[in-house]
């Protein structure tokens, strides 16, 4: 049903549309809207057979979620930045157990110094621990991933972190259709765990594995993420059957035929870079777009075939290694080894900064015309920067 | 379901793992010797028929009782019970009422009417057995039990012997030693009584293939003591067999018994009860060298009789005698002081100790007598072959336990010689103290205590003072039993095993220790109650 | 002379069980089918009293719920030495958590079969004093202040065993750990204010609280099928000796936690939404010396000789604790 609704209402009543069972979930800005919203469907009845469960902590979030689903229940909890990090050992551990947990994740800059707004370092730091991560652009597909994340966690036994842009997608109200319960039933079948814990047939989840195994699991776990990519477009295919839009997925292309730059970006950005490539191509320039959804697992072969036959990738990242560089550029490179493209990449967005129309075209320009670095921070402060620098390379 | 590789295990997939190869020592389950049995004289297993009564199973306990001693209702009533003096229990609250159950099991026995079957073979062999008391009896019923023909011959009119005429009716009634005694008559045990026996060689020539003297110790002890014409000096033993034969001794109304052993005790209550106004014993020592059982010397006193310690008789007159007061000299000996009392007395009765007759031997040389005892080696036999002795005649305690013992034990070494065969001496077996047990498991509960029929009331007539126990308190006691050295399936040990390692093999079938996965830990070991575990090296 | 009314068999209420009694009557460990939820050939040391206790509970648990329990196992020696990959000694539903939230996955587990119309399953979480004390402490406080229906079962063996015996906020005072070894002015384990957790879960008012040894083996269970009938959060502290990191000998883990309770050291209670209800009461008094000697973790004590002023003010800690838990018989 389309409604003009708050990015977290509408995934409030995505995820609630799924049924979950459990919803366990910590306060932390940005995502408090999200529970807040299920809370009140479960208290007012409208969510049955669910339990919403106040935690004391997201570790405990993650934690009631690990219990929940391990028992066979269809599990929801969302956090962000700090509370992710928080929560950071369990996460690794409901990957490792294989429970289809899916977890909002409204992406906020993670502190020192503590900074509340959006960007992507929370989940790019939890890149390696085995959940997938899913990229909203928005408030539609972050409803959609949602209804779609359950399906391909519970057919994969892996978790699901979707990501949004904290604030920028969490508090835009947009105009949302929002499927039905009747709807997502129809898409979404009852979970069936792969392994549970039930007294009539028992089982021990959780052993402790030794060198002579650990390897295997491991591989077993890698083997079942690369898995996965073929996973998630089929769910994205049978969500555009039912439901008639295309959502998901593990790419979008924009303008790539032809395009000898192609800018790829993750997240609500992907929209303002819609914009932007537009202009420019209008001005003549040859540029196009590719928005990244899955970012784990990264699927090698579609951002290849997407960037073939562009000479230039720029890969705009809202988050970065300190003192390496890019996180998605060194995917990005590898997928596109051998094929001869440059890659350049624009740090941007940090910490909540607003990326802007103007300041994009700038730099695409330049970059168009081979005039910028390989690394880039975008409108960055330089005066700023290079006094506190003399300052501080003189106290070394 | 689908598990996960590794991550998800199957239940119980340890048992694949043997860590009975950790280690260095195991646990054995060990049979050990219970101070009880040990102390009984007649080698009763003790804790085996109490741990049989305990759940109910009288005649189980019964039948296991009698294996060993034919006679526990009167047991029950005249048993020292050393069993007692040595059991555990008492250093915990207060000894296991072992007398009492014994009793309870004997009278239920009677009650109930069960046999003794006879034997199921024969073997054609014949002992004869000389005196029907204690030692003679049991030696009867063992030998019967093996399947040999026995006859008993004995002077008297009635089977019993110290039983019947030295210890009296309140002490123990009649219908029980008589049924007692019957049944194992019914197993087909030829009594002859009033049949002396002048020479035990005749008996041989016979066609007996052995013979078991146990003719007790009859003869009053004597000594001179002046005394007027009329006195009036009677013997104990024979007071008291007088009365048993229906006669009533003539002793007054004050009677002075010179004596400290049961016997005196005995004469002395059994005077009160034939109407004597006061007995008064006098006896040359003090209390704790006076022979007596206490229980009875309590008994005695209760019933107001008084005792005259460190006193000797040295005169006696028609109407009175005189003591003499004796002291303790440096070497605990009792000397005379000089010192004289007058006490009234119509009568003074001697129970001054016993002596054998040994008349009965003949004049053959070949049985020796030591010390005014029948000479007899570690199996009972005299000095001539086939020829064997126990009971009051031979030395020993004089008990009628002891005899019992020694009859069952002559019994056994008679058929071993019958068959020329040797009996392996069983190796002495430490018994089970206190500080082995593990004394926490097991609640206080005092000793039951019998009733008494009321001092006074009981010294008017010759009912039994001592009631038994009913079988709700038999039971209690029995279960207080703590079974030393001996497993009672606790469960203790399959409980506390920390590696699931024992397995519990069934009720009455005790357990087992799984030896793939026994760590060795040691602790079923240490919460064992009752000693019955020990731990044993593999190395 | 009245007859006395028969009140035990034998060995009373006191051994595990009793030829003499009726089935319904005897402990759930004497029953040989029993669940034995922990089974044979797991890794843990000789005379391990958590072994022990973690059976004793699971099985009495499994009685209670009709084998209806699903158990959650915070990291520590009982989840390392039960489930090492290929082995499991488990034979109920288990699942290991983390360190320090056992409470919380718990919590899950209850909720989801609340959310499935579930309302037979019971669930019990479990871990050692480090799990339960220190890490655990926000997760336990957590569970305990929602009232989630799980029991959870604390096996306090005083240190971080599994790691290697270090000290936790459950050691006691004097006692030798790695991390407090007995050298210098004061060895041993500072003398604090300790962490006493049963005391904090009564502060949160729970339905039921109650504190045993594996010295008493029908307590434990009676707490057991007692906390099986409140519905909520329910907390049991349970006593279990290490021989390895107590360093006293393998045969002597049930005789030491009964000299934990009878020399006061331990008191052994239960309580009601906050409030005391009922304590064990000390049958047979120690000093806390006889306590103390068997482990070689409180040798420097003894050794050159006695430390007075530490043993006697270990034994006023357990005077102390005699008076406040009503520990003896008036």
């Amino acid at each position: 049903m389309l409604r003009q609704v708050e990015g977290s209402k509408a995934v409030a009543d995505a995820v609630a549309a799924c049924k979950p069972e459990v919803i366990c979930a910590y306060p932390i800005s940005p995502q408090t809207h999200i529970v807040e919203g299920l809370s009140k469907l479960v208290k007012d009845g409208t969510l049955q057979h669910c339990e919403f469960i106040n935690v004391e902590s997201e570790f405990a979030a993650m934690s009631v979620a690990i219990g929940a689903s391990a028992t066979g229940a269809r599990t929801y909890t969302a956090t962000a930045s700090q509370g992710l990090l928080f929560m950071a050992e369990a996460i690794y551990n409901a990957s490792g157990l294989g429970l289809p947990i899916v977890m909002t994740v409204a992406n906020r800059a993670i502190g020192g110094p503590i900074n509340i707004w959006n960007d992507h370092s929370d989940s790019m730091s939890q890149r390696d621990c085995g959940w997938l991560q899913l990229y909203a652009e928005n408030n539609q597909e972050a409803a959609d991933l949602h209804i779609q994340a359950y399906r391909i966690a519970e057919e994969m036994s892996i978790p699901v972190m979707v990501c949004m842009d904290g604030f920028i997608l969490t508090h835009a109200y947009e105009q949302v259709d929002i499927p039905t319960t009747e709807e997502v039933s129809e898409f979404l079948p009852p979970f069936k765990p792969r392994q549970v814990l039930d007294p009539m047939d028992p089982v021990s989840i959780g052993a402790m594995v030794g060198p002579e195994s650990f390897t295997e699991v491991k591989y077993l776990a890698h083997q079942r993420m690369i898995d996965s990519i073929a996973k998630i477009e089929e769910v994205a295919d049978d969500f555009e059957k039912q439901f008639g839009r295309k959502t998901g997925g593990l790419l979008r292309s924009y303008r790539t035929e032809g395009a000898e730059t192609i800018v790829l970006a993750l997240g609500s950005v992907i929209g303002t870079l819609k914009d932007v490539v537009d202009e420019l191509d209008l001005d003549g320039y040859s540029i196009g777009l590719v928005g990244l959804t899955s970012f784990r697992p990264f699927p090698f072969e579609a951002v290849r075939t997407a960037l073939l036959g562009a000479k230039r990738v720029i890969i705009l990242e809202k988050a970065f290694s300190t003192g390496t560089g890019g996180i998605v550029t060194q995917d990005v490179a590898r997928a596109i080894e051998g094929l001869g493209l440059e890659d350049l990449t624009l740090i941007a967005g940090l910490g909540g900064r607003p990326i802007t129309i103007a300041s994009l075209r700038s730099y695409l320009v330049e970059a168009m015309d081979d005039q910028v670095e390989r690394l880039t921070f975008l409108d960055l402060e330089t005066e700023t920067v290079t006094r506190e620098l003399v300052k501080e390379r003189a106290l070394q | 379901m689908d598990k996960p590789y590794a991550i998800t295990l199957s239940v119980g997939s340890s048992l694949a793992n043997h860590t009975g190869s950790w280690r260095v020592e195991h646990p054995e389950y060990v049979d050990r010797m219970p101070p009880c049995n040990k102390a009984c004289p007649a080698g009763e297993n003790v804790q085996n028929w109490l741990y049989m009564a305990e759940d109910g199973s009288y005649e189980q306990a019964w039948r296991a009782l009698i294996k060993e001693n034919p006679f526990p209702a009167i047991m029950g009533r005249v048993c020292y019970h050393p069993c007692q003096t040595v059991c555990n229990r008492g250093f915990l609250d207060e000894a296991v009422g072992i007398n009492s159950v014994e009793r309870f099991l004997g009278d239920h026995a009677l009650e109930k009417g069960w046999k003794i079957d006879p034997p199921a073979e024969e073997t054609g062999l014949a002992i004869l057995v000389i005196g029907a008391g204690p030692a003679g009896l049991s030696a009867a019923y063992h030998l019967r039990r093996m399947g040999h023909q026995v006859v008993i011959r004995d002077a008297t009119h009635s089977p019993g012997g110290m039983m019947r005429y030295g210890i009296p009716k309140y002490r123990l009634p009649r219908e029980i030693l008589d049924a007692e005694i019957n049944r194992i008559r019914e197993m087909g045990i030829i009594f002859q009584l009033d049949t002396r026996v002048d020479d035990v060689h005749d008996a041989l020539e016979e066609g007996f293939d052995a013979v078991f003297m146990s003719i007790g110790a009859q003869l009053s002890k004597r000594t001179f003591i002046p005394a007027g014409e009329s006195s009036r000096i009677l013997e104990a033993i024979k007071v008291l067999r007088d009365f048993e034969d229906g006669e009533r001794p003539l002793l007054g109304r004050k009677v002075v018994v010179y004596g400290g052993g049961n016997t005196a005790m005995d004469v002395a209550r059994t005077a009160k009860r034939l109407g004597a106004e006061d007995a008064i014993i006098v006896y040359r020592r003090t209390r704790d060298k006076a022979p007596a059982n206490d229980a009875e010397m309590e008994e005695a006193l209760e019933e107001g009789i008084l005792i005259k310690w460190l006193s000797t008789v040295k005169y006696v007159g028609e109407d009175n005698l005189m003591i003499e007061k004796m002291a303790l000299d440096e070497t605990g000996f009792p000397q005379p002081t000089g010192e004289f009392e007058t006490l009234e007395a119509d009568s003074l009765i001697l129970a001054l100790g016993q002596e054998v007759d040994f008349s009965l031997l003949g004049n053959d040389v070949d049985l020796d007598v030591v010390s005014g005892l029948m000479d007899v080696d570690g199996t009972m036999m005299t000095s001539h072959p086939g020829i064997f002795a126990g009971g009051d005649m031979v030395d020993g305690d004089r008990t009628v336990t002891t005899s019992i013992g020694h009859g069952k034990k002559a019994a056994k070494y008679i058929d071993a010689w019958l068959n020329d065969t040797k009996l392996e001496s069983k190796k002495e077996k430490t018994p089970v103290s206190f500080e082995e047990l593990n004394t926490w498991y097991y609640t206080d509960a005092p000793h039951a205590v019998r009733e008494r029929l009321d001092a006074t009331r009981r010294v008017n007539d010759f009912s039994e003072i001592v009631q038994g126990l009913d079988e709700s308190t038999a039971l209690y006691e029995a279960r207080r039993c703590m079974s030393c050295g001996n497993c009672f399936e606790c469960d203790n040990c399959f409980g506390v095993c920390p590696d699931n390692a024992i397995k519990k093999l069934g009720p009455g079938l005790g357990f087992e220790i799984d030896m793939d996965y026994c760590k060795g830990c040691g602790i079923c070991v240490t919460e064992c109650p009752a000693s019955a575990m020990v731990m044993v090296s593999d190395l | 002379m009245s007859v006395t009314q028969i009140k035990f068999y034998q060995v009373g209420s006191f051994a595990v069980g009793n030829r003499l009694l009726r089935d319904d009557e005897r402990s759930v460990q004497s029953d040989p089918d029993r669940t034995n939820a922990l089974t044979s050939g797991h890794r843990a040391c000789q005379g391990c009293g958590e072994a022990l206790g973690a059976r004793y509970a699971l099985d009495a648990a499994m009685r209670a719920t009709g084998d209806q329990l699903i158990a959650v196992n915070a990291t520590g020696c009982l989840e390392v030495f039960s489930t090492p990959y290929p082995e499991s000694s488990w034979r109920v539903a288990w699942l290991h958590s983390l360190f320090g939230n056992a409470p919380a996955v718990a919590t899950g587990v209850a909720a989801a079969l609340r959310a499935k119309g579930n309302h037979t399953t019971r669930v019990v979480a479990q871990g050692g004093d480090g799990a339960t004390v220190d890490i655990g402490l926000g997760a336990l406080s957590g569970m305990f202040e929602r009232n989630d229906d799980v029991l959870y079962i604390c096996y306090d063996n005083e240190a971080y065993m599994n790691t290697g015996v270090q000290r936790s906020g459950a050691t006691p005072p004097a006692a030798r750990t790695a991390t407090t070894q007995s050298v210098g002015d004061h060895p041993g384990n500072l003398f604090g204010q300790g962490k006493y957790l049963p005391k904090i879960a009564m502060a949160h008012e729970i339905p039921y609280v109650a504190t045993a040894t594996i010295a008493d083996l029908r307590d434990l269970e009676a707490k057991v099928e007692r906390a099986m009938t409140y519905h909520g959060a329910r907390y049991l502290h349970i006593l279990v000796p290490c021989p390895l990191g107590w360093g006293s000998a393998s045969c002597d883990t049930i005789k030491i936690a009964r000299l934990a309770t009878q020399s006061g050291l331990f008191p052994v209670f239960e309580a009601v939404n906050g409030e005391m209800i009922t304590s064990s009461k000390i049958r047979k008094k120690v000093a806390v010396d006889e306590y103390l000697k068997l482990q070689s973790r409180y040798a420097h004590l003894f050794s050159p000789q006695r430390n007075n002023e530490v043993i006697d003010h270990l034994q006023r800690i357990a005077d102390r604790n005699i008076a406040r838990y009503e520990l003896m018989e008036e």
